[in-house]
């Protein structure tokens, strides 16, 4: 064994990484045979196919509303004019078109708070007031009937304004609900755990078709004649049952990740079940499903297209109903469909990303 | 010595069919300081997690400084109120800086203003000699100094009674000491102390009674002194020779 004197070594700063953007390519995209290899199978798939898609989507393409043009092009080059055409069709679906500056500052209104509840210098009591105040302006432009406006029954509501409101109301609404039906799945109260299993595998072994279904026409045969519910109102009471199923079981999820060393400690000082579960547990299980719970949002956003089988035309439902009705556009369907897409992603990379920020945000306790 | 604080009387506990608690009989006096030793298994952290009802009993009865322990929440209620406990994997609030790990039960059980909580929660940092990270988050310490946070957050609660579940034995060798130093000061103060731990050194400094279990059963109980130097029955003097041979 060496017995010489232990000859201390001073701690230093990690080796530069070498630098430039040649070292970069060097490691990243031609790190050995199999590296360079995937690398020119990209870009050769990548040379092969960016021209056709810019020589169809940009250079053969038909910007105007110009229906001979387009169809001169024979699908040889995208045929925007068909969106230049219905945009406002599109978008606003049969609200009357004299009135759409309504929906489009409902719509407006809605995605500026939208935002600043994601903007944490804002949140706050006054948050939740401005939401109730907003959401009243969004019902009184949209139904009108006051302040001189005509009014417009729900039934022709459509398009973005649609699509945010179910979304909207039913993820806000189906949060709560879900984390009630997820500490309910958990409780020692064998009435309550059997119902939130039933509520939850019911719901689940279903379509939400099946559940719009439901709740457009067979709701209406349960509750005593006279009194009627809006089609709008009985949708959405369906998504949002619908979502918080899935949400109830992301959450469960999260609670059964929770140590149960952090249950007992907080039982050890005394909190009730509820300021346990408040302060303690769901923190904590909220904070490891962030991902999961996103997902179940963007999902829930996106489920909101199926409203068109019970005849509420939501975006994309709005769409169908553009192209269908007209018998010179309805062969530009793939462009509309494209435009559509592009909303939704453009709401859904939004979600993604703040959740993102979420994560990172509430990562703190975690990082050494 | 002076009134009964906890009184066992012939109580049971099984975990299915498992006898883990035999009509167990045991009383503390208030202030006293108990060491509980044994192997594992031998039911001695189950003992005392039925004081503050973490864990429930089948048979017999359990009393806690004049209130009896059964299936009634309030009752259970007010015994955790005055009862500390301090847990072999710490159990801090991952979320919560340690600050807010000390604050929560006075503001939420207790009902203390905030100010005042800080007050008590900073006192009781310097305390245990951790005051300077009252603003960061548990995993950001040591397990020594994240034990003597939860020490601390126990003594928040101005106990009447600490029960230690085997406080240093998921911490390094170098950590133990700073964590029974904090607990030997606290034996200074007067609060009825159970503590779970095969520390004999602590045992042999601070205990007033040291108790063997095996088999859910209360074997030997002593003074440290008589209970090192005479143990009387054979498993006692067999766990001894064990533990105390390195």
């Amino acid at each position: 064994m060496d017995t010489a004197l232990h000859a201390p070594v001073i701690a230093r700063p990690p080796p530069s990484r070498t630098a430039g953007p040649l070292a970069w390519l060097r490691a990243n995209l031609f790190g050995g045979w199999k590296s360079t290899l995937a690398t020119i199978v990209i870009a050769v798939v990548i040379a092969r196919l960016l021209p056709d898609l810019y020589g169809w989507g940009v250079a053969r393409s038909v910007t105007q509303p110009d229906n001979a043009a387009c169809r001169a092009l024979e699908h040889s080059g995208a045929c925007w004019g068909v969106i230049a055409e219905k945009y406002r069709l599109i978008l606003f679906g049969r609200y009357p078109f004299a009135e759409q500056w309504r929906p489009l500052v409902a719509t407006l209104l809605m995605v500026a708070m939208l935002v600043a509840s994601c903007t944490r210098v804002l949140w706050s009591r006054w948050l939740a007031v401005a939401w109730l105040a907003v959401l009243a302006v969004f019902f009184v432009l949209m139904r009108g009937g006051i302040a001189g406006l005509t009014p417009v029954e729900t039934a022709r509501w459509g398009g973005v304004p649609l699509t945010m409101l179910l979304s909207t109301l039913s993820i806000a609404a189906a949060f709560p609900i879900a984390i009630l039906v997820a500490l309910g799945r958990r409780s020692h109260l064998p009435a309550i755990r059997t119902l939130c299993v039933v509520y939850v595998e019911l719901i689940r072994g279903v379509p939400l078709i099946s559940v719009l279904f439901m709740a457009s026409f067979m709701f209406p045969l349960f509750i005593p004649p006279g009194i009627s519910v809006d089609v709008l109102v009985r949708v959405l009471v369906g998504i949002t049952l619908f979502a918080a199923a899935y949400l109830a079981e992301v959450v469960r999820g999260g609670l059964q990740a929770v140590p149960k060393g952090q249950l007992e400690a907080a039982a050890a000082m005394g909190l009730t079940y509820w300021q346990t579960q408040r302060k303690i547990v769901l923190p904590q299980a909220l904070r490891m499903v962030v991902p999961s719970i996103m997902n179940s949002f963007i999902s829930t956003f996106k489920d909101t297209s199926l409203v068109t089988i019970v005849s509420l035309y939501d975006l994309t439902g709005s769409l169908a109903l553009a192209l269908g009705g007209d018998a010179n556009w309805r062969q530009f369907y793939l462009e509309g469909y494209l435009f559509i897409a592009a909303i939704y992603w453009m709401f859904c990379f939004a979600m993604s990303r703040y959740s993102q920020w979420v994560e990172r945000h509430l990562n703190v306790g975690n990082k050494r | 010595m002076s009134e009964t604080i906890i009184a066992f009387e012939k109580v049971s506990k099984w975990y299915g069919e498992f006898h883990a608690l035999r009509d167990i009989d045991l009383s503390i006096a208030r202030g006293e300081r108990v060491v509980i030793c044994g192997p594992s298994g031998s039911g001695k952290s189950t003992l005392i997690r039925c004081i503050n009802a973490l864990e429930e009993y089948q048979e017999g009865r359990l009393t806690v400084d004049g209130v009896e322990i059964k299936d009634d929440v309030k009752a259970i209620e007010t015994v955790r109120k005055n009862v500390g406990m301090v847990f072999q994997q710490f159990n801090l609030f991952p979320h919560l800086t340690v600050l807010e790990n000390l604050t929560l039960a006075p503001m939420w059980v207790g009902r203390v203003p905030k100010k005042e909580a800080d007050e008590r929660a900073m006192a009781q940092l310097a305390r245990v000699r951790i005051a300077e990270q009252a603003g960061k988050y548990p995993l950001q310490l040591s397990g020594g100094q994240q034990q003597r946070v939860a020490i601390a957050r126990s003594l928040c609660m101005t106990p009447k009674i600490m029960l230690f579940d085997e406080p240093t034995s998921a911490l390094d060798p170098e950590m133990i000491k700073e964590v029974l130093d904090v607990m030997i000061e606290l034996a200074g103060l007067g609060i009825t102390m159970l503590c779970v731990t095969h520390e004999m050194g602590f045992a042999r400094s601070v205990a007033d009674r040291v108790i063997f279990m095996d088999q859910g059963q209360i074997v030997e109980q002593n003074t440290p002194a008589e209970f090192f130097a005479h143990p009387k029955s054979e498993r006692t003097r067999d766990f001894l020779s064990k533990i105390l041979s390195h």
